[in-house]
C-alpha cells in the first residue's frame, strides 16, 4: 500500500513539474520568414529538426534508408547516419558535437550546430546567440534608437529600422514590449538610463527565442505605434480627470496599452498635452478576424486599412487623430473603451465592414435596459447615455456630407460594445461593397472617398462638439 | 472431480448473467431514443384555431424588418404563445426560400417570461455559430425576435437573449447580447429598420 502511495505521489510529481516547466523554443529569422520551432530536449543535449528548420526557407525533401537520413535543399545535399557524429554536407565531412538522431524519419541535429549547419547548407553567414536562442540568417536585425523628447510631458521616441509588431503588456510602474516574431537586436547598450524623472530606462533582455524591450516609469504610460510600425511612443495618456467610467477588467494587451502608475507615485499626468480631437477604433483584429467578406478578405484587415485613411483625412483637417490599433493585434471590447475613454477624445469613430447591402451604415448607441450613472460614476453599460444627443449630431453631419458625395448612407442604432461604454460622442460605420461587389471593399480607391466624407461630416460637426465639451 | 450440481449451479449462473447483460444493453438503447429526438425541431400545433398575429420579418434585400400578417395556432399559455411565435418566425428563416437565411439546425430552445415584464429567449448554439457576421445582418435578426414578441405578447418591456442557456457576447462578432434590451427602445429601432434609408 505504500509503495503504490508512494508510485502515484512520484508519478504526480512529475506531471507537475513537467507542466509547470516553459517548452524551450528557437526562434529563426530571415529575408524569407520569421518562425520558432520546438526544442527537442535529450540528456544534456538539445536538439531541433533539421527538415522543419529549413521547410520555410525553400523547397527541401528528406528521405530515410536504414541509418542514412539524406536531406538535400535546393541544391545542397547532406547525409547523416543514426548515431553517429559524422556527417557530410555538400560533400565535405562535417562533425556534429552530439550524435544525429532519427525518429521515425525525423533527424534531429544538436541545437549547438545549427548555426555552422545552416551556414554550410545555405552558404551565407549564420548568427545564433544559444543563450537566447535566436538565429539570424543573413542580416535581418532590426535596429532601434531610443529617444527622449524635450516636449512636456515627456515622451519615449523608440525608431526601428522595420516595422515591429510587439505585445504589450503592463505592470506597476513597467511597459513589457515582447517581440515575438521581429529579429529585434540590442542598441549599443542592453540599459539605456534617461535622465527624465518620469520614463527612467529601457533595457532589452533576450530569452526562449523573444526579446523584450522594458521600459521603468515612474508614471503611467501609454505605448502607440506610428509610422507604420516603425515608431513606438511612449508616454503619459492625455488627462483623464473627465473619465470616470471604470471597466470591468482592464488587462494588458498588444497594440496600444496604459501602463498603470507604480503604486507609491504620487505623480500625475501632466493636463492639456497629447490631446486628441478623434479616437479611431478598427473593430477586431489579432485572432479575432471579424466577418469573412471573402475566402482571403478578414473584416479585421479592411478595418484597419480604412481606420489609417480616415486617420490621415481627419489629421489632414487639423483634427489629432488616435488609432486604438494600428497594427493586427487582439484587444478586447473593454481595453477599446478603456483606452478611449482614457484619451478623452471629443470624438471616437468604430470601424466595421460587411459583405451585405451597399454604401456605408451609420449606427449610434442604443443604450441597454437598466443602467444608472450615480454621481461621478457612470455605469459601464450605459456610460454612452448621456452622449447620444451629441453622437446624433455627429452621425447626421457625417451622413450629410457622404449624401453630397453621392455615397449611399443608411443612419441606425444598435446596442454595440463598446459604443455603449464609450463618454463622448461616438458613431461607429459599418462599410458594404459597391454595388455588391464585394473584392472592391478593400481597394484604397473605394475606401478613400468614404474616409474623406466621414472626416469632412466630423469637421462640420466640429463647433457643436467643442461648444459642448466646453 | 467437481459435483455435477456445482457445474449446473455456474452454467446458470452465467445464463443469468449473459441475460441481465443482453437485459441492461436492451434498456440503455431504448432509454437513449427519447434524447435523439429532442434535439429534433419543434413544429408548432398543426391543428386546433388559430390566431392573427404579426411577425417582424427580416428581409436581406434592402436590409428591412417587415411587418407581416399571419394567422398560427397557439397554445394558452402565455409563454408557451411566446415560444410557439418565435418558432412561427424561425420556420420562415429556416424555409429555402427564406428572406434571411439562418443556420441549419437553428433553433429557440425556450422563452421564459419572467415578471415583470422580462422576457428571455434562449437560442440553440446552433443558431449563433451559423449566423452571418455583420452589424446590420445580426440586428434584423435580433430586432424581429424581439419585436415579434413584443408586439404579441403584452406586457414585455425588456429582453434578454442566452444562447444555449449561458451569456454570449455577440450574436456573430457585433451585436451585444451582454445586456438586457429596451423593449420600447428596440421598437424605435424596428422602425428604423423598415425604412430602407
Amino acid at each position: 500500500m505504500r509503495v503504490a502511495l508512494a508510485v502515484l505521489l512520484t508519478i504526480a510529481a512529475v506531471v507537475l513539474l513537467s507542466g509547470s516547466s516553459e517548452d524551450k523554443r528557437v526562434s529563426i529569422y530571415s529575408t524569407i520568414a520569421n518562425y520558432s520551432l520546438p526544442i527537442v530536449e535529450r540528456p544534456q543535449v538539445d536538439y531541433v529538426g533539421l527538415l522543419e528548420v529549413l521547410e520555410p526557407l525553400g523547397t527541401v525533401s528528406a528521405r530515410t534508408n536504414k541509418d542514412q537520413w539524406r536531406l538535400r535543399y535546393n541544391d545542397a545535399e547532406a547525409e547523416f547516419t543514426a548515431n553517429k557524429r559524422a556527417a557530410r554536407v555538400r560533400n565535405t565531412n562535417f562533425d556534429l558535437s552530439a550524435n544525429f538522431i532519427l525518429e521515425g524519419g525525423r533527424g534531429l541535429v544538436p541545437l549547438a550546430d545549427l548555426s555552422s549547419l545552416l551556414s554550410r547548407i545555405l552558404g551565407g553567414p549564420v548568427t545564433f546567440n544559444p543563450r537566447s536562442r535566436r538565429l539570424f540568417i543573413g542580416s535581418v536585425g532590426i535596429h532601434f534608437t531610443a529617444q527622449i523628447s524635450n516636449t512636456t510631458p515627456t515622451t519615449l521616441i523608440m525608431n526601428f529600422s522595420s516595422p515591429v509588431n510587439p505585445a504589450i503588456a503592463t505592470e506597476p510602474g513597467k511597459l513589457h514590449m515582447t517581440f515575438i516574431h521581429d529579429p529585434v537586436v540590442a542598441s549599443s547598450s542592453p540599459k539605456l538610463t534617461f535622465s527624465s524623472t518620469a520614463i527612467t530606462s529601457a533595457s532589452f533582455l533576450e530569452n526562449n527565442g523573444e526579446a523584450e524591450v522594458v521600459i521603468t516609469s515612474t508614471v503611467p504610460v501609454l505605448a502607440s505605434f506610428s509610422n507604420n510600425g516603425r515608431t513606438i511612443t511612449v508616454g503619459p495618456p492625455p488627462p483623464a480627470a473627465a473619465v470616470t467610467a471604470v471597466p470591468r477588467v482592464l488587462p494588458a494587451a498588444p497594440g496600444l496599452a496604459l501602463a498603470p502608475a507604480p503604486p507609491a507615485s504620487t505623480a500625475a499626468p501632466a493636463s492639456g498635452a497629447l490631446h486628441y480631437f478623434a479616437v479611431v477604433d478598427a473593430s477586431h483584429g489579432g485572432e479575432e478576424r471579424g466577418a469573412a467578406l471573402t475566402e482571403q478578405m478578414a473584416e479585421k484587415d479592411v478595418t484597419l486599412a480604412f481606420a489609417r485613411l480616415l486617420r490621415q483625412e481627419l489629421n489632414n483637417r487639423g483634427l489629432r487623430t488616435l488609432l486604438v490599433r494600428d497594427a493586427d493585434t487582439s484587444l478586447t471590447l473593454d481595453q477599446r473603451a478603456a483606452m478611449t475613454n482614457a484619451a478623452a477624445p471629443v470624438i471616437y469613430v468604430c470601424v466595421h465592414a460587411a459583405s451585405q447591402e451597399t454604401g456605408v451604415r451609420l449606427y449610434t448607441g442604443l443604450s441597454p435596459s437598466g443602467g444608472e450613472n450615480v454621481g461621478p460614476f457612470r455605469d459601464w453599460d450605459a456610460a454612452q447615455s448621456p452622449f447620444l444627443t451629441l453622437s446624433d449630431a455627429v452621425a447626421t453631419s457625417v451622413a450629410a456630407a457622404l449624401h453630397a458625395k453621392q455615397i449611399s448612407v443608411r443612419t441606425l442604432t444598435a446596442p454595440l460594445r463598446p459604443l455603449n461604454n464609450i463618454t463622448s460622442a461616438a458613431i461607429a460605420i459599418e462599410i458594404a461593397p459597391p454595388s455588391g461587389d464585394v473584392s472592391q471593399l478593400n481597394s484604397a480607391a473605394y475606401q478613400q472617398p468614404i474616409a474623406a466624407a466621414v472626416a469632412a461630416g466630423v469637421a462640420d460637426a466640429r463647433d457643436k462638439l467643442q461648444v459642448t465639451r466646453e | 472431480m467437481i459435483p455435477r450440481h456445482l457445474i449446473l449451479g455456474a452454467v446458470v449462473m452465467i445464463l443469468l448473467a449473459l441475460g441481465m447483460s443482453f437485459y441492461a444493453w436492451h434498456m440503455r438503447g431504448r432509454a437513449s431514443q427519447p434524447e435523439a429526438a429532442s434535439t429534433q425541431a419543434v413544429a408548432p400545433p398543426a391543428s386546433g384555431p388559430t390566431e392573427a398575429v404579426t411577425l417582424y420579418v427580416a428581409y436581406d434585400d434592402g436590409g428591412v424588418l417587415r411587418a407581416q400578417a399571419a394567422r398560427i395556432p397557439l397554445p394558452a399559455g402565455r409563454q408557451e404563445r411566446a415560444e410557439e411565435l418565435l418558432r412561427a418566425l424561425l420556420n420562415i428563416y429556416l424555409d429555402k426560400s427564406s428572406p434571411h437565411l439562418l443556420g441549419a439546425g437553428s433553433e429557440i430552445r425556450d422563452v421564459y417570461l419572467v415578471d415583470p415584464g422580462l422576457a428571455v429567449i434562449d437560442l440553440n448554439a446552433a443558431f449563433a455559430d451559423g449566423h452571418r457576421s455583420g452589424v446590420l445582418i445580426e440586428e434584423l435578426t435580433v430586432a424581429s425576435l424581439v419585436e415579434t414578441l413584443a408586439t404579441n405578447i403584452p406586457g414585455i418591456t425588456r429582453a434578454k437573449i442566452l444562447v444555449d442557456g449561458k451569456e454570449r457576447d455577440t450574436l456573430a462578432g457585433h451585436l451585444d447580447l451582454t445586456n438586457f434590451y429596451d423593449v420600447a427602445a428596440f421598437s424605435q429601432l424596428a422602425l428604423q429598420l423598415q425604412n430602407t434609408r
